[in-house]
């Protein structure tokens, strides 16, 4: 009897405790859920503790063991570099150079054509050799120009070194668009255009990314480690730009030591905080990102300059670092090369328009023939027929995939469990819009909201069925959009064949 | 030359699959039939096995007849095959078993599509469908321990379902929870089918959302309509296959809400026809029916419930 009541009261005890401890968790989700300003509670419930604020996401097995430990080494430089002229966002670079030009290390070699489109120098001191259309790690074919290195690295004369204190916004912002930046997590978006918000968007926060989410990848990680200094410096050229006073440099808990170093380095910096993010995937997102610093939703549609955000990958402020200080132009970048089939997985410092060729033999080649060759993360990444593609300005990693790894289950039928739904960051419902897609049924899958889907392929990663839920949803976009440029080019040629009409009435 | 594998993003996924899931119902509904056999004898064993053993043959002829990949090895003829069987009354003829099992694969299920394209439970069908064939054959309960002497007797809900003055010849609250009564082969014991549905939920096969709130709100409209207090309704909880229906057919995904809010309202829904049907309908087929029911107006729930997408509506700076 005694007994039985002291493990009574026991056990009462042991469910006070964690009945205080869901009240306190819920009261603090409530809480971070109602504060659509960032407070100070909510950085410092950021600062103290992780959190995973955004709806859904994955937990797929990060294997970044293999490379997180490694330094960056630098990459041999090759005989032969091919550089595209259009390895970002938007309108391709006319070329500056003809064959037979000698060029040195970081000149430009391409000029930008239109506002969103990034200046391409070139990675190496040389001779060009050809001008010529190639493949390109995105499936397309761009202009390349081809240059043989000479080996000397003959620095062009336009790299100047200067200081953040001398120079304005403006001449900042200028350095960064002649030193052709783009964002450096893979997405690869001319950095400029997102530095020059018009004036009627006001900017007040900073996010630097350094959630590295892709599985494998562990570039920005070693960055971080490495060049924390960097970061930093490339952070406060940015707030100066953008003339904000608040920046957060977000990184996931699973690299402790990067928020170690750079909370260290970032102690005495004014308005620059280190955020510790939940390991989530995509918790790289810039949606979801800007979601669980400040708690903001960047409307459907919509960019993050609506939400007075703007998001920068942490090797994007290092390479802007490196365009101030020392006048370098972006010619080369981490790459962390890995998987099953590659002999030495390393993060190498490549210059840009190095084959996959030459780097993955800079890892002693592949010890079991690779089945499948990733340019990215296995997540986002996609997959090259051949090495003979260069490393641009957007590759993060090259990940190399035994048989073993690139086994696909068999496809089934869906059975509607859910999970799709419940892992989508954007909480669309991935299995209706798929089904509809399939179905050629892209009207209501534009109303169930495809085209607000991130890709970041969650849904496929998740379903037990192992049905093709991306893809799907992918193609249903496309479909939307040529639908709707179809639809405004008929609605003009109905205006203009209303015109002649009317012309012709006039001429009777 | 060398060749590589070309294929769209992701390339990894989860080691998860659909036919690890349906295992894991059937090993959760394992504990509900070990419980069943002791209590109703080894008969209850052999209706098990050949309900499952129609389903997955039935399955599997359907499949090479319409010329389709066969995928018994799924598991998910088996979960039906179980379920059918469970939704029997102990002492059923073999091709009761039979019937129900075909006609839930090859008609429910196979003709609407298969996997996944249900429109309702197929076990639950099959059993409304011989109901309404064969009413008494259905309906007749052997009591436990009448086993011997074969005598029928009703369930403790048809009992009820008459006046409460028979109470005296109720079995007790222990004895329904533990599963010491009459009743189909699944529902004998709730503990047995707790413990699955447990397991289910650690598993994460099923959520919270349809069972608990199927299960609250037929047992508060019970308290407030039942007339016989909270004993009466708790008793009614672990009664007939309210544990069973809402852990086991109101959790099928095909046929139930896939969007959160809708899970509730499928889960309510459920609850007060439940209630209604045993407080103040004819006979006691609350579940089988509130879930059909329930189960039709799935895609309209789904319709209506779609949540909020990131970025549409919630304020922004």
């Amino acid at each position: 009897m005694c007994f039985n009541n002291l493990k009574g009261l026991r056990l009462r005890r042991v469910i006070f405790v964690l009945q205080g401890c869901l009240f306190f968790n819920k009261a603090f989700r409530i809480s971070l859920q109602r504060d659509k300003r960032p407070s100070l509670r909510r950085e410092v419930f950021c600062l103290a503790s992780k959190i995973l604020p955004f709806a859904g996401g994955i937990h797929p097995p990060h294997s970044k063991h293999s490379t997180e430990d490694k330094k960056v080494e630098i990459c041999k430089v090759p005989d032969i570099v091919k550089i595209p002229l259009k390895q970002h966002v938007g309108a391709p670079c006319v070329p500056l150079v003809k064959p037979g030009d000698k060029v040195k290390w970081g000149q430009k070699i391409g000029q930008p054509q239109g506002y969103i489109s990034a200046a391409v120098h070139s990675s190496v001191s040389g001779t060009v050799q050809s001008i010529e259309e190639a493949e390109q790690p995105d499936g397309s074919r761009v202009e390349t120009v081809v240059i043989q290195n000479d080996g000397k690295d003959t620095p062009d004369h336009s790299i100047r070194p200067g200081t953040l204190e001398s120079l304005n916004a403006e001449e900042l912002r200028n350095i960064v668009m002649e030193a052709g930046i783009v964002g450096m997590g893979g997405a690869a978006f001319p950095t400029h255009v997102k530095l020059s918000p018009p004036p009627e968007r006001k900017i007040d926060t900073v996010i630097l990314n350094g959630s590295e989410s892709e599985p494998f990848l562990t570039s920005d990680d070693r960055l971080m480690l490495e060049h924390p200094e960097d970061i930093l410096y490339g952070c406060k050229v940015i707030m100066k730009i953008l003339g904000v006073s608040r920046a957060f440099i977000a990184i996931e808990d699973i690299m402790p030591e990067a928020i170690r170093i750079l909370s260290a380095k970032a102690e005495g910096e004014k308005g620059i905080q280190v955020v510790r993010l939940g390991t989530k995937y995509p918790q790289g997102a810039e949606k979801q990102l800007i979601y669980a610093i400040t708690g903001r939703q960047v409307p459907s549609g919509g960019l993050p300059m609506d939400v007075g955000t703007v998001v920068q990958n942490v090797g994007t402020a290092a390479a802007i670092s490196r365009a101030v200080r020392t006048g370098e132009p972006l010619t080369q970048r981490i790459v962390t090369v890995s998987g099953g089939a590659v002999r030495e997985p390393k993060n190498l410092l490549v210059r840009i328009g190095t084959s996959f060729r030459d780097v993955i033999d800079c890892c002693g080649g592949w010890k079991e023939k690779p089945v499948k060759i990733l340019s990215g993360g296995p997540m986002m990444g996609v997959a090259q027929h051949t090495l003979d593609v260069p490393v641009t300005k957007g590759t993060s990693g090259i990940v190399l995939f035994t048989e073993k790894e690139a086994a696909m289950p068999e496809v089934s039928n869906c059975i509607r469990c859910g999970r799709c739904a419940s892992v989508c960051p954007i909480r669309l419902m991935p299995l209706l819009i798929s089904a509809n897609s399939l179905k050629g049924n892209y009207e209501e899958a534009e109303k169930l909201h495809a085209l607000d889907c991130i890709e970041c392929g969650s849904c496929s990663f998740i379903c037990p069925a192992a049905r093709p839920l991306l893809q799907s949803i992918q193609v249903a976009k496309k479909e939307i959009l040529a639908g709707r440029k179809k639809r405004d080019a008929s609605v003009s040629n109905d205006l203009s064949e209303g015109r002649t009409d009317r012309n012709k009435s006039n001429r009777t | 030359m060398d060749y590589f594998t070309v294929s769209p993003a992701p390339h990894i996924r989860t080691q998860e699959s659909a036919s690890r899931i349906m295992l894991d119902v059937v090993i959760a509904l394992i504990p509900a039939g070990i419980v069943s056999i002791f209590v109703n004898g080894v008969g209850v064993l052999w209706t098990i096995l050949i309900s499952i053993v129609t389903a997955v043959l039935t399955e599997y002829l359907i499949q090479k007849f319409m010329k389709k990949p066969v995928t018994i090895n799924d598991f998910s003829a088996v979960v039906t095959g179980i379920l059918m069987a469970y939704n029997l009354p102990p002492g059923a003829p073999w091709w009761l078993a039979v019937i129900g099992s075909f006609l839930a694969i090859a008609l429910v299920k196979q003709l609407f599509g298969g996997l996944g394209h249900n429109f309702m439970n197929p076990a639950l069908a099959a059993r409304a469908i011989l109901l309404a064939a064969w009413p008494v054959r259905m309906t007749t309960w052997v009591l436990p321990d009448a086993v011997t002497s074969a005598t029928s007797s009703a369930t403790p809900l048809a009992m009820m379902e008459g006046t409460w003055a028979s109470a005296s010849k109720l079995p007790s609250f222990l004895d329904v929870f533990l599963g010491n009564i009459g009743g189909s082969i699944g529902e004998t014991s709730s503990v047995a089918l707790l413990i699955g549905a447990a397991y289910l939920l650690v598993r994460k096969v099923i959520s919270w959302r349809i069972p608990v709130t199927y299960i609250a709100t037929t047992f508060i409209l019970t308290v407030l309509l039942g007339g016989h207090g909270l004993y009466g309704a708790f008793y009614q909880i672990f009664l007939g296959g309210l544990i069973l229906g809402a852990f086991y057919m109101a959790t099928d995904y095909s046929s139930s809400p896939i969007t959160p809010k809708g899970q509730i309202i499928m889960g309510i829904g459920c609850g007060i026809l439940t209630a209604v049907i045993r407080i103040y309908g004819g006979y006691p087929e609350g579940v089988s029916y509130s879930i059909l029911l329930m189960n039709v107006v799935t895609p309209l729930i789904d319709k209506y419930t779609m949540p909020k997408i990131y970025g549409e509506g919630k304020a922004h700076a």
